[in-house]
């Protein structure tokens, strides 16, 4: 018993990581333009479709392809800000950016159904149907290359956001958007950056998902409920709480799995809710700005 | 002048309407006219909790698919046939304000996106205990008692039902609009915290419209559930229908009262005939297409077609002079006319 708990544990940890590396994005997205991109569910299902199409048509190797999917999600991310988020503004810029945003999920939802039809597919790859067994534990190889993928994903974009200049203008933004236009930063540049890296790591996100379970057009709503639990849970834009909070629900969905496989998602749900009863701020939130 | 037209233009529609299934007595189209009226009552219901307070609710479907769940396991487990399963309508509301209580107390403390993600966890928690419980039929859903109408006028009574539910909806959304209550709502949704500061419960008044608005909700899902004699948790609990909802608000003009109306008569009878579609089989484009009117609705016209119809008409007949025109510095700007009044959002009464 305690060795099952222990091996769903690391699963929990291992899945975590890169529903962490989808959630970064998604908060990151939300610190900056103060949005919830709806479509980033969606978002995450095209990039598996992309890897699938890259390596059941042209063979490439799944990491070998986030190449490619990577640099074409970064682009159709800055061509949905240009075309759609930077025209909102006003009071109910809220509801209306949720819209917005769920609108372009349907559309390429329906796109998806047109060109891949509504059957499961999913990934695979030499490395998606066998485990590595360390310390008693049977771990798939996907689950440990997806892992490390999204840890030194996560790292990049931590190190693009600390360590260079855009990312200190970026991190200006999130902060004040109206200072950081006094002082200089092309805050609409930044928006439309942000919202393009934000959509990337969505590529590999979608293609590590993809080689862990089926998926068809659909599912992208499963994922875009559990991936706004997440940075809601970890606090709205900090990229510290969305990982925190990825670990800790996967790992709590992971374990409940033991018991009952059929409750384990409503498990993760509650804990949001009661978490939010405690502290409606999240894990590492801000104080809630006043008014709207 | 203008408030006889209004009387009569009212009069004429409440004719219409009650006409229509004597009129068109095609099923194919009194179909069209009920499900119309559900999403006018789904919609006006909508309106009255998010569209006073500004609070977005995504968790409509909680109580659309509580209301239907009640329904049948009450005619179920209670073994009540035939039109008498009607009468277990206020049972179905009674649910939806019960639940939506302690669903209010725990999502009402946290404002804006977070709010909006607390009743999207709320709805896949309700949908997955109608999928896991036994007493809900798990993944098969529930079937209704079975009505022996005849076919040809199956519809007619759900279409007067539905359209009672919907005279109601719009007649509460518009007393609450008047009342001091309606006031304190839209206080809340200028400035919550300036609103409390004056003395507004903020909590209660919050929780008492969200009841309201659950209480309307599992009605109208229970007439929706009888109507086509089945819920499964997929359908009774569906993500797109809380969606729809602020769609057709949003459409039709966000916060006012004749606005959800007229975005529900609009987008229900479309999707609808798009379902019937042979080019639009398997619903992807169909789904395009939806997501193309949002699109247009919120970059073309954020305001819906009501206000901005309301502009146009106002801007139509004073052209060409100052709108109320007593020749100050303020009245020579001719934007500074009258808002498109009664039916516009309100949003500008409330705090000061």
């Amino acid at each position: 018993m305690a060795q099952e708990i222990l091996q769903e544990i690391v699963v929990g940890i291992l899945v975590g990581g890169v529903y962490a590396l989808m959630a970064v994005g998604l908060t990151l997205i939300f610190g900056v333009l103060d949005i919830i991109n709806i479509a980033q569910g969606v978002l995450v299902i095209l990039g598996a479709y992309l890897s699938y199409s890259l390596s059941t048509k042209a063979h490439i190797d799944l990491f070998v392809g986030l190449l490619i999917t990577i640099p074409v999600m970064f682009i159709i991310g800055v061509v949905i800000h240009w075309a759609f988020i930077r025209r909102l503004r006003g009071t109910e810029r809220t509801a209306m950016t949720l819209l917005v945003t769920y609108a372009v999920a349907l559309i390429i939802e329906g796109i998806l159904y047109k060109l891949y039809g509504a059957n499961d597919v999913s990934l695979t790859a030499s490395y998606t149907g066998t485990s590595v067994h360390v310390f008693g534990f049977y771990l798939p190889w996907i689950y440990v290359y997806g892992f490390i993928l999204a840890v030194v994903l996560v790292v990049a974009v931590y190190a693009l956001l600390y360590r260079t200049r855009f990312g200190r203008s970026v991190r200006a933004t999130m902060q004040d958007e109206t200072a950081a236009r006094l002082v200089g930063i092309d805050v609409n540049r930044v928006a439309a950056l942000t919202f393009g890296i934000g959509v990337a790591v969505t590529a590999a996100g979608g293609m590590v998902y993809g080689a862990t379970s089926a998926f068809n057009p659909n599912s992208g709503y499963d994922l875009i409920s559990r991936l706004l639990a997440i940075i809601i849970l970890g606090g709205l834009g900090s990229i510290g709480g969305a990982l925190a909070a990825s670990v800790f629900m996967l790992v709590v969905e992971s374990v409940v799995t033991i018991w009952s496989p059929d409750w384990a998602i409503a498990v993760f749900y509650a804990a949001l809710v009661v978490v939010l009863l405690v502290k409606p701020t999240g894990f590492f939130g801000r104080k809630e700005v006043r008014a709207q | 002048m203008s408030k006889v037209l209004k009387g009569v233009g009212l009069l004429a529609l409440i004719a219409i309407v009650i006409a229509f299934p004597q009129v068109y007595t095609n099923p194919a189209v009194t179909n069209y006219g009920v499900f119309a009226l559900i999403y006018v009552t789904a919609a006006s219901g909508w309106n009255i909790f998010s569209g006073n307070t500004g609070y977005i609710s995504l968790g409509q479907a909680v109580f659309y698919g509580s209301g239907a769940y009640a329904m049948g396991i009450a005619a179920r487990d209670w073994n009540i046939t035939g039109t008498t399963v009607f009468a277990l309508l206020p049972l179905s509301m009674a649910v939806g304000a019960l639940i939506a209580v302690p669903f209010g107390l725990a999502a009402l403390r946290v404002r804006r996106h977070t709010f909006i993600v607390i009743t999207i966890a709320f709805f896949f928690i309700f949908q997955l205990m109608a999928f896991n419980f036994s007493f809900t039929g798990g993944s098969s859903g529930l079937g209704s008692p079975f009505l022996n109408w005849p076919a040809a006028t199956y519809n007619i009574p759900f279409y007067y039902i539905a359209l009672a539910f919907a005279a109601g909806t719009v007649a509460i959304a518009w007393l609450v609009r008047r009342s001091r209550f309606g006031l304190q709502l839209r206080a809340i949704r200028d400035d919550e915290d300036r609103a409390r500061g004056l003395g507004v419960r903020a909590m209660r008044v919050k929780l008492s419209a969200f009841v309201i608005s659950g209480a309307i909700t599992a009605g109208i899902g229970a007439v929706w559930f009888y109507y086509i004699n089945q819920v499964e948790p997929q359908t009774g609990f569906d993500p797109l229908f809380d969606l729809t909802l602020v769609l057709m608000a949003f459409l039709g003009g966000y916060g006012s009262i004749s606005g959800a109306v007229l975005g529900a008569l609009i987008i229900e009878p479309l999707t609808l005939w798009l379902n019937t579609q042979p080019a639009f089989s398997g619903g992807s484009l169909s789904e395009i297409l939806l997501g193309g009117i949002f699109l247009i609705v919120v970059l073309f016209l954020p305001r819906g077609i009501i206000p901005t119809g309301g502009e146009l008409i106002t801007r139509f007949r004073t052209r060409g002079r100052a709108a109320i025109a007593p020749a100050t510095a303020m009245g020579s700007n001719p934007r500074t006319a009258p808002a498109p009044s009664s039916i516009g959002g309100g949003a500008s009464g409330g705090a000061q």
